[in-house]
């Protein structure tokens, strides 16, 4: 019940709506009840409504707007792209990417490859079945 | 030297905005040299003597002149041409038909007829589509593509497709109408080895590559979920 994200500085957020959807930013400055300065190596320092953003679990140590330089090596320091990319949350949007990107073909082999591995499911079950029967 | 290998020149009086240019009048007749060109002259722009132009033989007032103005049509300076090809379909692109007995089917695009049809083969040993025309509008293309260079498809055209013009006989009853049923139904050999030939060479670049065969051998539907218009093909 109680929450367990935070908004402060140094806060990692996803952007979930408008220009930079789906891009990570870090929480550098609180401007009001509403808005919070953004920043993120790829793009310029701006701000945004917090109902654009979705809190995360990362947080990285930076003191109130730092310079590009100083947010880069603090992001650096926390290794904030990997744990990304290990999440869960960070994997699942990994996987709708690929899946979204996926051409024609890809979709066919995919198939391919789930009937394979549903074969060989059934088949180690039918084994397990008939050891219990 | 060819004109081709001029070095793109530089426009001489650019402009401010539409309409404005850069110089003025005088400045332009300085900058073009036309003072050196009269100077070279002797004084006066250098001039070419005009064409004698040769006496109009002369007309005789028609004898007849219409009681109405009968309309001239319109000037049409449009040519035929090919439909344009989109820039997604080219030679070897997997396409999927989607209207037709074949629809659903994937088959290789093999190049564009002069009718704008697109000739496309399936190959006919893995999925039964002959060589055959097909409308760019009733088609996907997909972004799969098969080699297709050790291919010769330069005997095809539309004549090749066309219906063939049957010699007229002598309306004759009974035996003389059965016979003839029974010649048309069956595909001319030369045909079947224009298929076999051009399938090939396709066939081998197609096993080349892992479950393309299977892949052009299966249709294409619309499963639950799938939207098309967020698919990539």
């Amino acid at each position: 019940m109680p929450f367990k994200r935070y908004v402060e500085i140094g806060r990692i957020a996803l952007v979930n709506y408008g220009k930079d959807y789906g891009k990570l930013v870090v929480i550098v400055d609180v401007i009001d009840q509403n808005r919070a300065l953004v920043d993120a190596p790829d793009m310029v320092r701006g701000q945004m409504n917090f109902k654009r953003l979705t809190l995360t679990d990362i947080k990285i140590d930076i003191k109130r707007v730092p310079n590009k330089k100083t947010l880069i090596a603090a992001m650096e320091a926390a290794d904030v792209k990997n744990k990304w990319e290990n999440s869960s949350w960070g994997r699942k949007l990994i996987v709708q990417k690929k899946r979204a990107s996926l051409n024609d073909f890809d979709r066919f082999k995919v198939m391919l490859a789930k009937i394979k591995k549903a074969g060989v499911v059934r088949q180690e079950l039918a084994k397990l079945k008939k050891e219990t029967a | 030297m060819a004109p081709q290998q001029r070095k793109p020149h530089v426009c001489r009086n650019p402009d401010l905005i539409r309409g404005v240019g850069k110089y003025s009048r005088s400045k332009m007749y300085h900058k073009r040299g036309l003072w050196a060109i009269k100077a070279k002259n002797g004084g006066a722009f250098p001039k070419h003597e005009k064409k004698a132009v040769e006496a109009a033989p002369a007309e005789k007032p028609p004898k007849f002149y219409p009681a109405d103005d009968v309309k001239k049509p319109l000037v049409n300076k449009r040519k035929a041409r090919p439909t344009k090809l989109r820039a997604s379909i080219t030679p070897g692109t997997v396409l999927i038909i989607l209207a037709g007995r074949f629809k659903g089917k994937r088959v290789v695009f093999l190049k564009q007829l002069t009718s704008g049809l697109l000739l496309v083969t399936g190959p006919f040993k893995i999925n039964g589509v002959p060589l055959r025309r097909v409308n760019q509008s009733y088609v996907i293309a997909t972004s799969t593509k098969v080699d297709i260079s050790g291919v010769n498809v330069e005997k095809f055209d539309d004549k090749y497709f066309g219906k063939k013009v049957e010699k007229k006989k002598k309306k004759g009853e009974g035996e003389f109408f059965e016979a003839e049923k029974e010649e048309k139904n069956t595909l001319p050999q030369d045909k079947k080895d224009d298929q076999k030939s051009v399938d090939a060479a396709l066939i081998q670049s197609i096993e080349a590559v892992p479950d393309l065969k299977s892949y052009l051998g299966a249709r294409f539907s619309l499963k639950a979920g799938m939207k098309p218009h967020e698919l990539v093909f």
